[in-house]
Parts: structure tokens; sequence; C-alpha cells
């Protein structure tokens, strides 16, 4: 779902792809020739290390570190912004949600060096404890948590389902496809089955998002 | 302080913040992800290193060789730790697993090795690196065909006994008019809180603090003391938030001796979280059972001999799931039988999980009194309501301290709209569906243990409590701030509650139930003495003094709080502890819940749509944490009875799904709006609190209210959790 059409400098999805694949095939040769050098095979050198630069809650950063990281491991282990949550570091929890150029994403599922000159939105850029994002209130008025730690993802993916309703963007229990869109209890519940909450709070977080949508859960 | 006799009117009973449903007072915090759990505490532990585990790809042999060549050249790598150079460990007191294997493996993903590394990419990669040669050996991974060789196990500290006869439950069974035998199996089950275990370790010397996710941290401190052969007194736990446990980070797990053997071979701290996908294998679980249950009831439908026999299986000196604990308690029958059996399986180790027995045993039992209340022709809440007993049924003349569970299914049919519910099944169709209503009882044991804290009185007025207690989500931090706010009539403004330290006073932990009535006990009784402390700095005669508005007042004196501790902050601390009232009365919380299914009349595809639950759960501290705790547990009934289950290879001996994609939990499009009644309950008899726990009753009998409803929606009866439409499928004749 990520659109990339900022041109210069942006990797986009089919260069990544084919990246990846080059990358494949070096492993692949390494593993089944050893480490001594056949004189046929392509000499590719590892980059073990990379810079990326991206915008955090509106704040630029450049990084230099191991080409292997994760959006999600950028953030909490350089950055140290731990409010992105690791739950499963494999796309299937919801925690690590963050918003990246206004869409949410998971973020263990993306490499740190994908996102060159993004704009990310974490849930820091959310709100903070003195400055509430109305969304953030109203987790806090209807007990959308219990452990906390699914929140900040279950947070960042409300706020995004609200903005993709508006902007008319059907679901999978969509009556119709081209038709508007209204934020309904469904409507929300299908949107948000990305983001597990082990401790139960779906039916606190439905009401939270419904006030803050405007209507009534 | 010693609780030994009913509690009479304390400043509890003025209910001005305790019973208010407030908001959770760090909800700012972890809303905004600014609360630290344990891998994040990178302000504490400058550039740490990092710690991987290998988790051992067989379930039962041994390891003839780990070639670490590869690993030690990879970049980064710092150390690498497996049982050749860890030192000796020792299993701790609560958990039989080992934390590293080797040279034997006792089951699969059981640590082999940590990796330590500069980053957590280098660990992970050296991990990958390490090449293990295993010799393989016959394991034992099927209860089914382990069944015949379990044994009575021995009476365990916490549950049932292995066997309670009352009355002549054969003979009474023999004769009854009415009977049913059934056998029902409830599958391995996992926590998968969101949160993965993970620890930061770091040693000063000989001395270990660790930051890790442990719920109960006096149980953490004296078990890791045992693994690492260390004194307990050098331990230092800290878990300020805990990402959900459900009893899955009852104390040491893998990670926790992990994380410290990692950062004693590196010199450095380390930090180390279990992989996902190691998790379901290395740590532990509710394991798989199958329950037998014979009732006997006479043509009116009053149970004559109730008989629960349950087979649970595990690793060589584990527990066992003690799933027969409710049957003794929760209806009437002078001939009664419960037996436990326990084999020994190679898979990983089975442990508490969220009502550890009442949970499986409910989701047998209350199928039972379905299938029961069908063959007698009644409706199944009179059925239930006919065979209430207002005493225990195995120590006749031992009251109940209270108990409303005919309340509780009456309030609840009536809210739920029971009365539109047909006796026959497939009664109901609304297009291509077909509706179904099904209830349950819900029971679940009040224990409350021992619970100490300390509190702080400062010169601004503001109250801080201390205690080694934890809050996994379960709204800890609230109901103690509330009842320290309570008994010093103060606002909530003016508290502070430090939670998850072990250097802070031994609380009761949080686990089976007992967290929230144990550990506001222990603040109200630091409380007394802090009341106690200010009346004698003021010179008030301390019974006669009052707390109130920020005041203290004694006769036509009235003082602000905060002038007691104008020269010196003052500072109390004490402990309650119990005498014998659980022994004179029955403690136990009741409950009943109402399910509402839709049932594809082509698919079998199964959708919930209404859930009501009642409890009876002593005094609600906060009633909005209190729901919360109930529809969480209703949302984990829901996986119970629908999607849950880890599937054991049993060629291998592994459980095969072992993520979050394999394993299913319920998401947001599963559950519905879920209503929560929560009756009157002021238990004299628990506490000054009179309080009891609610987290566990809330998942007690849920998948069986489900499961009655998918049989009263489609006339299939299902005795084999979880229900999924393949099974519907197939007994569709």
């Amino acid at each position: 779902m990520m659109e990339n059409e900022n041109g210069s400098g942006a990797i986009t999805r089919r260069e990544m792809l084919a990246g990846t694949a080059i990358a494949v095939t070096a492993l692949a040769m390494t593993k089944v020739t050893g480490l001594e050098a056949v004189p046929s095979a392509p000499t590719v050198t590892p980059v073990e290390s990379e810079g990326v630069s991206f915008s955090v809650n509106g704040k630029a950063v450049k990084l230099e570190m191991d080409t292997r990281t994760t959006l999600l491991d950028a953030l909490r282990e350089h950055l140290h912004l731990t409010g992105t949550k690791k739950g499963c570091d494999h796309g299937q929890c919801g925690a690590c949600t963050v918003l990246v150029n206004g869409r949410r994403i998971n973020s263990c599922l993306s490499l740190a060096l994908q996102h060159q000159d993004d704009s990310i939105t974490t849930i820091e850029g959310i709100g903070t404890p003195e400055n509430l994002h109305p969304m953030q209130s109203a987790f806090i008025k209807h007990d959308g948590f219990q452990c906390g730690y699914c929140t900040p993802g279950q947070i960042c993916s409300a706020v995004a389902v609200l903005e993709e309703i508006k902007a008319g963007m059907p679901s999978h229990v969509s009556a119709e496809l081209k038709a508007p869109v209204a934020f309904s209890n469904a409507e929300f519940r299908e949107r948000m089955s990305g983001n597990i909450c082990r401790c139960g709070a779906y039916s606190n977080i439905a009401e939270a998002a419904a006030e803050v949508a405007g209507v009534q859960g | 302080m010693k609780f030994e006799k009913p509690a009479g009117i304390n400043p509890i009973d003025q209910l001005k913040v305790i019973g208010k449903p407030t908001d959770r007072i760090e909800g700012p915090l972890k809303t905004t992800g600014t609360a630290k759990y344990a891998y994040e505490y990178n302000d504490q532990v400058v550039s740490p290193a990092y710690g991987y585990i290998l988790g051992s790809a067989i379930a039962k042999g041994t390891i003839s060789r780990i070639d670490q060549s590869a690993a030690k050249r990879s970049a980064g790598v710092l150390a690498i730790v497996t049982a050749e150079n860890a030192g000796p460990l020792q299993p701790g007191k609560f958990y039989v697993s080992r934390f590293l294997a080797g040279p034997q493996i006792d089951h699969y993903h059981q640590a082999v090795a940590v990796v330590v590394a500069e980053t957590f990419e280098q660990a992970r990669a050296a991990a990958s690196l390490l090449k293990v040669d295993y010799k393989k050996s016959k394991g034992s991974y099927d209860l089914e065909s382990a069944r015949d060789s379990a044994q009575q196990p021995a009476p365990a500290e916490f549950g049932p006994p292995p066997q309670t006869l009352t009355g002549d439950f054969e003979g009474a069974f023999k004769t009854a008019q009415v009977k049913l035998d059934e056998t029902y199996t409830t599958p391995d089950q996992a926590h998968a809180m969101m949160e993965p275990h993970a620890t930061i370790a770091k040693w000063d010397g000989d001395r270990l603090t660790c930051w890790c996710s442990v719920q109960q941290l006096n149980w953490g401190v004296r078990d890791l003391a045992i693994i690492l052969g260390i004194p307990k007194e050098n331990i230092r736990l800290i878990a300020s938030y805990i990402g959900g446990g459900f009893g899955g980070k009852g104390t040491v797990l893998a990670d926790l001796v992990a994380a410290s053997l990692a950062a004693r071979a590196a010199g450095r701290p380390v930090k180390l979280a279990l992989q996902r996908p190691l998790m379901f294998n290395n740590t532990i679980h509710r394991p798989k059972t199958i329950q037998r249950i014979r009732i006997g009831a006479d043509q009116d439908g009053r149970i004559t001999a109730i008989g629960h026999e349950s087979w649970s299986g595990n690793l060589q000196g584990g527990r066992t799931e003690p799933a027969t604990a409710s049957t003794r308690i929760l209806y009437a029958g002078a001939n009664r039988l419960t037996r436990l059996k326990l084999a020994v399986l190679d898979l990983a180790e089975g442990n508490a999980m969220r009502a550890p027995g009442e949970a499986p045993g409910m989701m047998a039992l209350e199928i039972a009194m379905d299938e029961m209340a069908e063959k007698l022709g009644m409706d199944p809440v009179e059925f239930r309501i006919k065979n209430d007993t207002q005493e225990d049924p195995e120590k006749p003349g031992r009251k109940f301290s209270t108990r409303k569970l005919i309340e509780c299914l009456q309030t609840g049919a009536e809210k739920f709209g029971w009365q539109n519910r047909r006796a026959k099944p497939g009664s109901i169709k609304e297009g291509q569906w077909l509706i179904g209503m099904g209830v349950a009882s819900a029971v679940r044991g009040a224990p409350v243990t021992k619970s100490a804290a300390r509190v702080r009185l400062n010169s601004s007025g503001i109250i801080t409590v201390e205690t080694d207690m934890t809050d996994l989500g379960t709204g800890t931090y609230t109901i103690i701030a509330q009842t320290a706010a309570e008994m010093m009539g103060v606002g909530l403004d003016k508290v502070m509650v430090k939670l998850g330290d072990s250097s802070f006073p031994e609380s009761a932990g949080s686990g089976g139930q007992w967290g929230a009535a144990s550990s506001t006990s222990g603040v109200y009784a630091a409380c007394e003495k802090l009341r106690e402390a200010v009346a004698n700095v003021l010179g008030f005669e301390p019974t006669k003094t009052q707390f109130s508005d920020g005041k203290v007042i004694f006769g036509d004196q009235s003082v602000d709080l905060a002038g007691a501790a104008k020269s010196a902050e003052l500072v109390a601390q004490d402990e309650m502890t119990y005498g014998g009232l659980s022994k004179e009365y029955a403690q136990t919380t009741f409950g009943a819940h109402f399910v509402e299914v839709a049932v594809n009349a082509y698919t079998f595809e199964i959708r919930v749509r209404r859930m009501v639950a009642v409890c009876h759960a002593g005094r609600i501290l906060n009633p909005k944490a209190a729901r919360s705790q109930v529809i969480g547990a209703m949302t984990m009934g829901v996986g119970a009875a629908l999607m849950e289950e880890m599937v054991v290879d049993k060629n291998i001996g592994f459980f095969v799904n072992h993520d979050l994609a394999g394993y299913e939990v319920p998401v947001h499009a599963d559950i519905p709006y879920q209503e929560v009644i929560l009756l009157e309950d002021i238990d004299p008899t628990m506490s000054p609190m009179k309080a009891k726990g609610i987290g566990e009753l809330g998942l007690c009998g849920v998948a069986s209210a489900v499961a009655n409803a998918v049989y009263n929606a489609t006339g299939i009866r299902v005795r084999d959790y979880p229900i999924t439409l393949d099974k519907l499928l197939k007994n569709n004749v």
C-alpha cells in the first residue's frame, strides 16, 4: 500500500525487490561455494552499514546503521522512541504500527533504509501526556487498553482508520466499492483487525473511536 | 496487621474514592508510549549488548556438538553462552523447566545457546551460524496415547487435591434416573501476551539488576537466586509495566536466565527478548486436558451424583492442570468424585494460565450441564438454579462467605432476553444464519494472601505508595492509588504509586486472582500505620482521628495533612496477613455468561453477536477497571471457544503454530459490544477492603456459553475445543 512518487533518492518497490533478489542470489552463492572464491562467481561485497535520512515526528533524522535494521528497530534502538512496540517482529500483531507519509504500516516489515525522505509519525508524535490527541483522551476515557503494550499501535491505527474512512477508502465490509464510506462499528472493527489486543479491550476501543469519529458506537 | 475477624466499618467504607469508575492513573503514559516496559530502559543502561537465543531444533535427545566457529567469527559477536560455559544451573521453585539445554534436551525450542553481539542484527545473524549436532531420542507428545500411563499426582501447592470423594459417587451414579457420561477435550493454549518475555540484565560486581517482565517479583528473585546459585539479596528485579502476562510471566523464564548469563559472559549489560516464534515452545502454556464428566440426577433435575476426572500431561515433575477445581464447589449433590491424572510428555512445560484448572474445567463442566438440562427437558438456567448450594457440598455446614449464583443467572437472563431462546436447536433463522443462545455459570476461588507496602507522606501532602506489586493491565496502579487516597482522606491527585521493584516491600504479586484484593489490603495496613504516625505527630488520639478532604480532624481541631510532615517525611510500612477465615468460609466469586451466536447454515462460520456477563466478586474497587478485566476475559473465552489451539506435531514433538499468525486469537472483527453487570457484594470475611478478584472469574464459563449457543443454533454438539467450522461440517448429518 505504500505509495512513493516523490522521485529522487526514494527506493521504489520495484527497485527494492530487485535489490533483494541480488542480495538473495549473493547469499545463495556464498552458501554453495563457501568462502573460497570461485573465479567465475561475481564478487559481491556486502554493504554492512548505510546511511538514511527521514523525518520522525517532524524532526529531520540522519542515521548510519546496519543495513538489516528494520524501521521498528531504528525507532526503538537507535532513536530511543520506544513508544512503538515490538510484539512479534513479523507483521502479525500490529503493535509496531506507525504512520509513514500519513499511511499506517507495520514498522517491523520494512527496513529503515527503505524510508529515505519519508515522513514518519510515531505515537510520540500523535500526542504527549501533557497534550493528548483526542484519540488518546478517548482511549483513557473509555478504558481502551489494559497492559498498554498494543496501545500505541492501536491508537496510530485508529487515527489512520478515521482518515481512510474520510478519504472514502472501502474495506472488506463496505457495501459498495465506490460509494462514500461512513464510520460504523463494523467498518472500524474490520479495519482494526490487524491490531491484536490480547487483553481484549476491543469493545472499549471501538467506543473510543466512535466518540472521536463523532458517532454513537 | 493480621486479619482474623470479619471486618467492621472502616475508612474504606466511606467510598469517596474507592468504588468509583476512575480512569487509570497511568493512562496518559500508556496512550502516549511513555510507559516503559522491560526492554526500554535506555536511560538506565547505556550502550547495552544484545542477546539472542537459539532454540533447540529437536524435542528430545542430546546435543553432541555445537560448532561455534562461524558464529564466533561473525561481526560484532562478544560472547556465546552454552551449557558448557554457563556454570551450574538449577531449576527454579515454580517451573520445572531447565532454561539452558545441554547435553540433554527436554523440549523443542529449549534454549541451546545465547549469542551476544553489539547489535540485535549481529546477534541474530550469528545465532543462525551456530551448527548444532543433535542426537534424537524417542519422546512422548500425545496425551491421548499417554493417557493410560497417567498417574495420580502428588498433592500440589496450588489447586485441588488429586482426588476427592464425598458419599458414594459410583453407587449413586449407577442408580440415577437420568445420566450423562461424556468426555471433553481442551487443547494446549498459549498466553500470547503482547509483550514478549524480555530482560535487560546488568551486573555490578556480584550484584545483578534486571529490568524484566515478571508478575511475581518475590518468586522471581527467589527463583533467579536458586537458578544462578547466588544470594537472593544480590538480585534486584524491576518491572514497572508488564505488557500482559495471564500467568505466562509468573516468575523466571528463559529470557531472565539467558540475559543474566549473557551479561556476565560479555562483561556488559545485555538486553534480550524472546523472539515471538520461540515463545510458544520455549516458555509455558496451558496444557491440553481430557475430561470425563458424569452427572446423575433424579427426574426433577436434582443432581444426585457428580463426577469429574481430568487427564493432562507435563514434563517430568511438572504440575497437573487442576481442571476439577470448580466441580467441587459449584453445584449441589450428595455423592461426588473428582480425580486428576498426570502423564509425562516431552512438550514445553504446562503451567498456570489465567484461571488455571477452572477455565478448562468449566469449558467441560458447563457443556455437560447444558447436555444434562436437555436430557431432563429443563431450561439450562433453571437446571443450574435448582442445583445451587448455599454450603460447601463437600463439607456440609461450611457456608460460603457470599454466594449469589442464582441472582447472577437471573439478572443475566433478564438483561440478555433469555426468554427468547428456543430449547429446540436450529429454531431461529435469520436469512442464511442460524441463531443460538447459550448460558454458563462462572465460578472462581477468591484467594487472598500476605502483602506488604510502604507509604510516605511529604511536606507537600503527597502520599507515595511503594510495593513490589505489578500491574499487567489489571488496573493495580489505580486501585492502589484509590485505596491510599481513601485511607488518607486525599484526592487521587495527591497520591503517587510506585510498583514493580523488588527492593520495595514484598506484595502478593499478580496471579491466581489474588492480586487486587491482597495488594490493596497491604496498602490498607500500611496506611493504618501512617494514620497513626500522623496523629501522633499532631498530638491527636489515633483511634479518634479522621482523615478527610486533605485535613486531619480530631474533635474540633482540623489541620492540613501536609502539616504533619512539615519537619520530616513520615514513613510507615506494614503487611496484611490472614487468620483462618478462608477455612471457616468458602470464599469464592460467582457469575453467569450469556452469549448469542449466528452460525452460517451453509459454511458453519460462527459469529459471536452478543455477550452479557454478570459477576459477583466482592466489593468492586473500580468498576471501570473491573469491567475491563471482565470484557478482556470474555474475549479470551471467545478465543478458547472458537480458535485457540496449539497444534502438536506428534512426530517431531512441538507446537506447530508457534506465532501470532498461526496461533489465532480474537481480533477486533470477532468481538461485539460486551455488557458486564457487577452485582453488589461486600464481603467482610475477605479483608478490610471487603474485595475479591475478578480477572479470572470473567474467563470461567465463557467458552462453554459460546459452545452451548453454537449447539442451540445448529443442534451439533462439539465436545472438542476449539469449535471450528470443520467440526460442525463433519458432524452435520
